[in-house]
């Protein structure tokens, strides 16, 4: 049973991330205080949680459907290398006036199109052909990452106009645009999905498909959407991912596809589908980055941020585990009742 | 006799077995070059490490679990190994190097399966957590140089042929002894899930977890040989990877794991657990191998490689489903998650 009131106690676990969140920030600014709370750490964060935010969301939209989108990283190149060509071919660096923001405004067009072409196929392969969501996107995800080498031959495209490296690199009213960008994501997509009757229904094919069908979803038709939805967001996200650092390479960011997984499970986003929210998934990604940019600070190597993120998931996830179970044994001593079962022994992949 | 027929056309080892054929009479027939011993034994070679891995990510796949991290236990175990093995000295024979190295990949292995176990958290997320937490330790902590002086016994190892040969126009040829390695694993890895009650335990707690347990398997025990078990199958892979390519880099085989989860799939195994054997894993890493390095032989560009996989993952995974579609009457559950 959900009530409100259990949703405001600890649904997904939240007001414990939120908890870790605070305990992680409030340490480094005791440890670094000088370097962790300037505005130029917080500048350089805003431009670093865009990319992965965006493919973080997609990835969440995928899974509360009871999916997995593998190919998140191969659909942002190849939707981007296409927008990068074609950009490339009619409104090369030191392009100017309207006819340059033209150009960028279709390039964008082409991009979110090809991202949602991706996600046709594989919402089409999902529901129409019936591959598992996690074979389906990782046979894709090689199809899609190969395409973009085909396209590029492997060689890196560069020297885009600056029209374009606005949406990587540019200000709106001194706040960076990857970061409007991802706002704006974040609250589409949260009110897409809290407050919209195509949001409802997703979290309902994803806790339990046969009783969506009962209710007379179209369950095939939600899934082709939410995996259309998170081929978009994919796509703006290789968008963002070119424009800041001025060039296209096939196989750039791969390791983003398990990092976006980590951040959505990270905020309480459920792997076998149901489960998962915009909230949470903030509350990961901010926490991931104070965390990495705190080590850099303390001097770390580059490499101590895998570490962390990886421990921080599973210490999250133990302590979730272990607070449900404090909680279910708690309540079973009040009611007198012995603990439920069903939430803890479902096995999951 | 028909009946027999039919039941061999929906052996999935079968269909694997027949793709193979076909491929290699296709690829056969457009260059001669890949019938030539060369060529066989490079394939053979291709497959040692790749195997290996797929053998272990079989066991998980029929238990109905997933690891993405034993490429991560696979290269910090050899690294670990290499370190050591280097400040010591060693120049002993490389089957202590071997068990070390294993054992290494057996602790890091029973990490996985302390968290699936004891939290009975999801093997997804668990071993994408390790994964992440074991190769950000390595290079963080333990080293991010490439090693390229290696202890004798390595160097020995890869120079060990069990066939070595010139062809009539000078071309070296040479069967590495590692494919041993690879047969053996793949024995007793088909004896244990075939013949012995761990692996019906392997099996059923694929097949329906609740019912495993009520029948009085224990799914804890269970799960600890098999996490611990592929945690020695990657600490072997990742020392041969390291002897054969004498090289010990940290960098290498994270990211190749979805390759060898690739493999396995297309040799049968089903995602939802319960279903997979040896000889269709071998068949299925067959398949990869051939794919990966026939390209060339018929003249295509190697960046095509990538999108060659995806198609043939794809089919591979839906020519079964829509097989069995059209063989019975379509019937309601299709399309839902299992």
């Amino acid at each position: 049973m959900k009530t409100p009131l259990r949703f405001l106690r600890d649904e997904n676990g939240l007001w414990r991330l939120l908890l870790v969140t605070a305990v992680i920030f409030a340490t480094l600014s005791f440890l670094v205080p000088g370097r962790f709370l300037s505005v130029r750490n917080f500048a350089s964060m805003s431009f670093q949680i865009p990319e992965i935010g965006l493919l973080s969301i997609a990835m969440m939209a995928a899974m509360i459907s009871g999916g997995i989108d593998l190919s998140a990283v191969g659909i942002a190149n190849l939707s981007g290398i296409l927008a990068s060509q074609f950009l490339l071919h009619y409104a090369p660096e030191g392009a100017g006036g309207t006819w340059a923001a033209l150009v960028v405004a279709v390039s964008v067009g082409i991009s979110l199109a090809a991202g949602a072409g991706c996600g046709l196929l594989n919402g089409l392969l999902v529901t129409r052909v019936g591959i598992p969501p996690i074979l389906a996107t990782l046979g894709t995800m090689q199809l899609f990452s190969g395409l973009a080498i085909v396209l590029t031959r492997g060689t890196a495209l560069y020297g885009f106009p600056d029209a374009f490296l606005i949406l990587g690199n540019g200000y709106l009213f001194s706040v960076p645009v990857p970061l409007v960008l991802f706002a704006v994501a974040v609250l589409l997509v949260g009110v897409l999905l809290r407050r919209t009757s195509f949001g409802f229904s997703l979290y309902l094919v994803g806790t339990n498909p046969t009783a969506a069908r009962f209710a007379g979803l179209d369950n095939a038709a939600i899934l082709v959407k939410t995996y259309m939805l998170s081929g978009v967001l994919c796509a703006s996200a290789g968008l963002v991912m070119f424009a800041r650092t001025n060039s296209a390479k096939a196989d750039y960011g791969v390791s983003y596809t398990l990092q976006a997984i980590l951040v959505a499970v990270l905020g309480g986003t459920n792997v076998a589908g149901g489960f998962g929210s915009m909230a949470g998934l903030v509350l990961a990604i901010l926490s991931l980055q104070f965390l990495s940019s705190g080590f850099a600070m303390l001097r770390f190597s580059n490499f101590s941020k895998e570490f962390v993120w990886g421990a921080l998931l599973l210490a999250v996830m133990a302590l979730n585990v272990l607070g449900d179970r404090a909680a279910r044994k708690m309540q079973g001593r009040k009611n007198g009742t012995a603990p439920q079962a069903g939430g803890e022994t479902e096995e999951l992949r | 006799m028909p009946s027999r027929w039919n039941m061999l056309w929906k052996k999935n080892e079968f269909l694997v077995g027949l793709t193979i054929l076909g491929l290699c009479l296709f690829v056969g027939s457009v260059n001669s070059a890949f019938w030539s011993l060369p060529n066989l034994f490079d394939l053979l070679r291709s497959s040692v490490v790749l195997g290996i891995f797929a053998l272990g990510a079989l066991v998980v796949i029929v238990s109905g679990g997933i690891d993405v991290s034993f490429t991560a236990v696979a290269v910090l175990s050899m690294y670990i190994t290499t370190k050591l093995l280097l400040a010591w000295g060693y120049a002993g024979p490389f089957l202590w190097i071997c068990l070390l190295s294993c054992s290494i990949g057996l602790c890091l292995g029973l990490v996985n399966a302390l968290f699936i176990s004891a939290f009975r958290l999801p093997t997804l997320i668990v071993t994408l957590g390790t994964m992440s937490a074991f190769r950000g330790f390595l290079l963080a902590f333990i080293g991010s140089n490439h090693i390229s002086v290696l202890p004798q016994a390595m160097v020995a190892f890869s120079q060990w042929d069990l066939l070595r040969g010139r062809t009539p126009d000078g071309v070296l040829y040479s069967l590495p002894g590692a494919v041993l390695f690879l047969f053996g694993a793949a024995l007793f890895t088909w004896a244990l899930l075939r013949y012995s009650m761990l692996g019906r335990g392997i099996y059923a707690l694929g097949g329906d977890a609740v019912a495993a347990e009520r029948v009085g398997f224990s799914l804890s025990r269970i799960q600890f040989f098999i996490y611990g078990y592929v945690g020695v199958l990657a600490g072997l892979g990742g020392i041969i990877h390291t002897s054969l390519s004498r090289m010990a880099n940290p960098f290498d085989l994270v990211g190749t794991e979805m390759n060898v989860l690739a493999a396995v799939v297309l040799g049968g195994a089903r995602i939802t657990g319960g279903h997979g054997s040896v000889p269709g894993t071998l068949l299925g890493v067959g398949l990869v191998v051939i794919m990966n390095n026939s390209l060339i032989l018929l003249g295509v560009p190697s960046y095509w490689q990538r999108v060659a996989v995806g198609l043939l993952l794809l089919a591979g995974t839906a020519a079964p489903i829509l097989l069995a579609r059209t063989r019975k009457r379509p019937h309601a559950g299709e399309e839902e998650r299992s």
